[in-house]
């Protein structure tokens, strides 16, 4: 095993890893960033930004270059794409495992790893991504000229998407399991006087059914239980987002929605463990949120690491 | 253009090239999009790696897009990008939307198999 020395490591490369990343190199900590996929996160799945301050129009990509850019030109070292293997957050050294044959030391890890798309976790949907199944309406919209498909969810994205997708389809169906939605009033509006769209509310997707690509739908009407079929060209499952922290689990303290229970300056309940970004405990995530998580969790790892140095001096 | 750190294909002279001169070639073909991006850093990581693959990207929207587009085995796609690995010029795998490390290496290490030095 190759074992390399770190101030600070963050896991996750989302705006509140790159944040943490910029602000700990330019104090002169040597930080590295380690991510299991590309430096962006989330934001990358933007396609415009238009409010964050002071970058009056960008996409989430280049907004997440800007950043990622930013934090190697202060020396962050950033590993993406990586697989975490091992951690040990406990005591004055902590170390993270990557790919089963690097380890890495730090006095301090920030833990950012964001969130990932929900999954309705049924029969079929692994086979279908792709061939049918999206989560990414402006990414596959256009493959459903003239089709049928149904959107399912029943928050803001969901009924935004499905009102956007009738550009493409000739019939838009949302499927969702309450009998409300829990977007905002003028996103229900929108979507209840498009003559193209229509509703099953009350009901879930129990399956996806196909040959090559997906064909039909077995829907619950949760009320009843009847179970019936549907044919379809396309879903898009737009059910939100979920914290990506099964792997902290049993490491630092998380709450019943599995998201990381923090202090004011974002350390976690094990010393020397921030964590920031969409996986903390919050109401509100936004790329500005995650900036700011990212900038305290720094600032928070900088002073652990100050006032530990001076413990052992004195 | 896409933005990327990959060598594009923008001709069908360079793909038909490519697909000659190179025994395993690996194409993704998309637009920069979120479900795309993610995949052309996998593959510009594995790039230093996968010395025996060619790593190419291709606009899916641009002149040449249809060489992916309509290749049978992407017929029932309905999800960017469309990714197909090439071994000695036929198609050996293809796949639809968006993949990780571990999904690109698991093809990679199965169809296109690294020769010991």
């Amino acid at each position: 095993m190759n074992t390399y020395d770190f101030d600070v490591i963050v896991l996750g490369g989302g705006p509140a890893g790159l944040t943490a990343g910029i602000y700990l190199s330019r104090a002169k900590m040597k930080t590295l960033i380690l991510t299991d996929g590309t430096p962006g996160g989330q934001m990358i799945l933007t396609h415009e930004i238009a409010n964050y301050p002071g970058v009056e129009s960008a996409s989430g990509y280049e907004l997440s270059n800007t950043m990622k850019s930013q934090a190697r030109k202060f020396g962050c070292a950033i590993k993406s794409n990586v697989r975490i293997t091992g951690m040990s957050l406990d005591g004055d050294i902590k170390s993270v495992e990557v790919n089963g044959k690097d380890l890495y030391t730090a006095s301090a890890v920030i833990l950012s790893p964001g969130g990932k798309s929900r999954s309705l976790n049924v029969p079929g949907e692994s086979k279908f991504k792709g061939r049918g199944i999206s989560y990414c309406a402006t990414c596959d919209g256009d493959f459903f000229q003239d089709k049928q498909i149904i959107v399912v969810g029943g928050g803001n994205s969901a009924l935004e998407e499905a009102v956007s997708l009738t550009k493409y389809a000739s019939r838009v169906t949302i499927v969702h399991q309450f009998d409300h939605f829990q977007g905002f009033q003028h996103a229900i509006e929108e979507a209840k006087k498009n003559p193209r769209i229509d509703f099953v509310m009350e009901s879930k997707i129990i399956a996806f059914v196909g040959d090559e690509s997906l064909e039909r739908v077995q829907i619950q009407h949760l009320a009843t239980n009847a179970i019936s079929e549907r044919e379809v060209d396309g879903v898009f499952i737009l059910i939100g987002y979920e914290p990506n922290t099964e792997s902290f689990n049993g490491v630092v303290d998380l709450n019943e929605w599995k998201e990381i229970i923090t202090k004011d300056n974002l350390e976690t309940n094990v010393p020397g463990v921030f964590a920031a970004g969409d996986a903390v405990r919050k109401r509100y995530r936004q790329i500005t949120t995650a900036v700011a998580d990212g900038t305290v969790a720094a600032l928070g790892a900088i002073d652990y690491i100050r006032t530990a140095k001076a413990v052992a001096v004195a | 253009m896409l933005k990327t750190d990959l060598k594009h294909i923008t001709t069908e002279e360079e793909f038909q090239n490519t697909l000659h001169q190179n025994e395993n070639v690996m194409v993704c073909c998309g637009r920069m999009g979120p479900m795309c991006i993610p995949v052309y850093g996998v593959m510009e990581e594995l790039e230093a790696e996968y010395t025996h693959v060619a790593f190419r990207d291709m606009e899916f929207d641009g002149p040449i897009g249809h060489l992916i587009r309509n290749l049978p085995e992407c017929r029932s796609f309905a999800g960017l990008p469309f990714t197909v690995y090439f071994k000695n010029g036929k198609v050996a795998k293809a796949t639809s939307s968006i993949q990780n490390m571990e999904q690109v290496t698991t093809i990679l290490d199965k169809e296109f198999e690294k020769v010991p030095a």
